[in-house]
């Protein structure tokens, strides 16, 4: 059953169809730009075929991929196999492009789903305890380490992990996957950046939250410290928070693609860069569009955690 | 048994910023009994409100420090008790009500979660909270009480906002109720009922009620004895009749003296052609009528006060008079050419007759610039009024106008009060010579004694310079010093408009006489009588 427009559901549903709608824009406009742009970057026949093929096997493939017909033509087509999911094939591994972003998607998004979370949590505890005692010790400790978490680059850190742990001490696994401790390293490699970015802005919004006038009115009340930093003053403080979650981790969906291919994971980073190393556009161009869909996904979630936090955009 | 329920002995508390250290108390002592109220009055910065975050232990540690005092509750001192203890007290023995209900509720939950959290902070059980916020709520007015408990605070009007807020105050029967300026950002008549409404629930439980105001009325309405401060110190108190008939100090005297409403009022003189003459203006956003048909006109050296609670309208008219906003329908003639249909180029050239005076100085004075800097801005956008090599002495006389001096011109808005800013922001419009000013309550974030310096100033500019005022303001004794028509709007309509005797001395509107019965006197005995005529018409 629909609730009426002008209940809180109502409000709720009419919010998220909204911005569904604005994404689902954005979505087409993604699509026309990559196939004009593939288009733009030249002849898909010199691109797909080595460099050494006649000028008859052009041809030949020109008449195949029905790279004769007019641009328009092309397009809709192109446009028609997009909504049925039809990528065309890997031209590298003989098999549906899609379903080969499709098997290492599912590794990103595990990753970036683990890493997030557990960035999440430890950035929120550590910012708002900062906030709390802002200038004390504890503040200017984790001042100090999520700056060089922030600023140290990620491949550096992936190289120096893996001589220290894995060659070092030999602890964990160098790379690929198979068991529980191959994902160890990355993950943790992962956690630094967004974790040193993401308490910044906790501890910022924090204090701000921290003094404001409703929390004066909490101490009135005789509210203890814990429920005035995590019940009252964080749900006000996460609106900014939450912003740059998304913001970390779309750029983990797009494929952590240093990372990943430091530490041989089968992620659809390491597979972009292989595929458009081996000219294999189907299945970049899948990849782009499947990293891209899930990221608008991600937004419509950010958008939804946005009026749950807030009462006041839902209105 | 201790003598008194609260007793504040010798209190002193400091501030330690970049600059030095602020007293802002000193050596003050009080107390209060059970079932009386006692007010607290004082402008800004006269620590009205320090001695009262010390009692209910806001005062953030560093920068702030308690060097000296006591503060006993039945004879325990709050500053020596365990952090533990010391926390259950608030809310359950001590609870405070805030002057911006708005912000003092938190945002993201619903008023009838913040009400239960009051009442199980303290070990109520939740089904029982449950129950009691509804009783809560419906004791405290609000429309709907049952569905109101599931409703954000943006939902209601400023004035249930404090009612929401009084009833969390209230939820564990306090003994004492701090109330800091609980009624100033609420219109006149809803100050009214928020205040009939704390002196019921008082005679209910019994409570104290320590109450901190600027306002001589407040204070005449509800409390029963006065503590008068000036920069940190106390320098009176008595009871409230006692005070005001009687005032010791030459600071209580000087307070008292500047209550606006006292003066004598204008007669204008007969109306010739006018200035500005406004017709059948009309705006709408979205659904609201904010403007429906509003018809006016404004003669040359003539103050039109526009009163009105808000909602009425009256900031939306001084928009669309500046073209800050369009109007949907209706004519402003400005000396015979319609503001409304002119194009951009005109309406450039007009914006100097046209001056605008804004509530807040902070805000609308840019605080990387010097006075200087800030009024000369003017002759930059419009060269032709003033040579360069002329600006520095312009600047300097409009200055000693303002009441100000030369020697001010090199300095940032942040070093001067309130009243001072708000006279360079007069400056400022000045230095274009208009001939209409539109004053937004120009006057309502001042002090009184300030407010009454300000409004002298206007009112010597018009008289010299011959300068038209609007005056937007929701404080009516205000206007009745210094206004010489009256317009009351309520809803966005014109309910009444006349001469400033007309609307003061023979209002022919129910609502204004609601207006101004509403509005509260500083002399005790007259607000008494007030109330009773009040109380008579309300049974």
């Amino acid at each position: 059953m629909i609730p009426p427009p002008d209940s809180p559901e109502g409000a709720m549903l009419k919010f998220v169809r909204k911005r569904a709608v604005a994404s689902l824009i954005s979505l087409v406009g993604l699509i026309v730009m990559v196939f004009f742009l593939s288009r733009l970057t030249g002849d898909p026949a010199a691109l797909f075929l080595p460099v050494e093929a006649s000028a008859e096997m052009k041809q030949q493939f020109r008449e195949l991929h029905g790279l004769n017909d007019p641009l328009l033509v092309q397009f809709g087509r192109y446009v028609g196999d997009v909504i049925t999911g039809d990528f065309g094939e890997s031209l590298r591994k003989a098999r549906p492009a899609l379903d080969v972003v499709l098997e290492a998607f599912v590794w990103t998004l595990w990753l970036a789903l683990i890493t997030m979370t557990l960035v999440t949590g430890a950035a929120i505890v550590v910012g708002s305890l900062a906030a709390f005692r802002a200038g004390g010790f504890f503040d200017r400790l984790s001042s100090v380490i999520s700056l060089v978490g922030a600023s140290v680059p990620d491949f550096w850190i992936a190289i120096v992990a893996i001589v220290v742990f894995s060659v070092n001490l030999a602890w964990l696994p160098t790379s690929g996957t198979g068991s529980l401790l191959h994902w160890i390293l990355p993950i943790c490699v992962l956690f630094i950046r967004p974790f040193g970015i993401i308490v910044q802005v906790v501890r910022g919004s924090m204090i701000g939250a921290l003094s404001s006038a409703y929390v004066k009115t909490a101490r009135a009340k005789g509210v203890k410290s814990g429920p005035i930093i995590f019940v009252h003053a964080l749900r006000n403080a996460m609106l900014p928070v939450i912003t740059v979650i998304g913001d970390q981790a779309a750029s983990l969906l797009n494929g952590a693609v240093i990372v990943e291919t430091i530490f041989g994971f089968p992620g659809v980073g390491k597979l972009m860069i292989d595929s458009i190393l081996q000219r294999d556009f189907n299945v970049v161009l899948a990849a782009i569009l499947v990293t891209a869909l899930a990221i608008f996904l991600m937004n419509l979630l950010i958008d939804l955690a946005y009026a749950l936090l807030d009462p006041r955009i839902r209105h | 048994m201790a003598e008194h329920l609260l007793e504040v002995r010798n209190l002193s508390v400091e501030f330690h910023t970049a600059v030095g250290v602020v007293k802002a108390v000193r050596n003050i002592s009080y107390h209060l009994d059970r079932g009386e109220t006692l007010a607290i009055l004082g402008e800004s910065g006269s620590g009205k409100s320090v001695s009262s975050s010390a009692i209910m232990n806001l005062i953030d540690m560093p920068p702030g420090r308690i060097s000296s005092g006591e503060i006993l509750l039945d004879g325990v001192d709050l500053l020596k008790m365990p952090a533990q203890q010391r926390r259950e007290v608030n809310g359950r023995r001590i609870a405070m009500i805030f002057q911006d209900p708005l912000s003092h509720l938190n945002p993201v939950y619903t008023v009838g979660w913040q009400i239960r959290e009051a009442l199980t902070t303290h070990g109520t059980a939740s089904v029982q909270a449950r129950a009691e916020a509804l009783h809560l709520l419906t004791r405290v007015g609000i429309p709907n009480p049952e569905q109101s408990l599931d409703k954000y605070p943006h939902e209601f009007s400023g004035g249930q906002r404090q009612r929401v807020m009084i009833a969390m105050a209230l939820a564990l029967r306090p003994d004492l109720l701090i109330a800091d300026e609980p009624t100033t950002a609420l219109d006149v008549t809803v100050q009214a009922e928020v205040l009939a409404l704390l002196e019921e629930l008082q005679q209910e439980t019994g409570m104290a009620v320590l109450i901190i105001t600027h306002d001589l009325g407040v204070v005449a309405e509800i409390a029963d004895r006065v503590v008068v401060m000036e920069k940190g110190v106390l320098v009176e108190t008595g009871t409230v009749r006692e005070v005001y008939r009687h005032p010791q100090h030459p600071y209580t005297r000087k307070l008292i003296a500047a209550a606006p409403g006292k003066g004598e009022m204008h007669a204008p003189a007969a109306r010739a052609e006018p200035v500005l003459s406004v017709r059948d203006v009309r705006k709408r956003y979205g659904s609201f009528e904010a403007l429906k048909g509003v018809s006016f006109d404004l003669m040359a050296g003539e103050t039109m006060a526009v009163v009105g609670e808000s909602g009425s309208g009256k900031s939306t008219l001084a928009r669309i008079l500046l073209r800050l906003d369009e109007p949907d329908a209706g004519s402003a003639l400005w000396k015979g050419r319609d503001l409304f249909t002119m194009s951009p180029a005109e309406l450039y050239k007009l914006r100097r007759d046209l001056q605008m005076v804004f509530q807040d100085p902070t805000q609308s004075l840019n605080p990387r610039m010097t006075v200087y800097q800030l009024i000369s801005e003017a002759w930059v956008i419009h060269p032709d009024i003033l040579p360069r090599a002329k600006w520095r002495e312009r600047v300097a006389e409009l200055l000693v106008q303002v009441g100000l001096g030369p020697e001010h011109m090199g300095r940032y808005p942040h070093q001067f009060s309130g009243g001072q800013r708000q006279r360079i922001a007069i400056a400022r419009a000045l230095a274009l010579e208009p001939q209409l000013i539109i004053c937004d309550e120009a006057v309502s974030a001042l002090d009184v004694s300030v407010q009454a310096q300000v409004i002298a100033l206007l009112d010597k500019l018009r008289r010299e310079m011959g300068i038209a005022f609007i005056f937007i303001a929701h404080d009516l004794p205000v206007v009745r010093d210094f206004a010489d028509h009256v317009m009351v709007m309520q809803k966005g309509n014109i309910v009444e408009l006349g001469t400033v005797r007309e609307v003061f001395d023979a209002p022919r509107e129910n609502y204004t006489r609601a207006l101004l019965t509403a509005g509260l006197n500083p002399d005790p005995d007259i607000q008494a009588a007030h109330r009773a005529a009040r109380l008579q018409s309300a049974s």
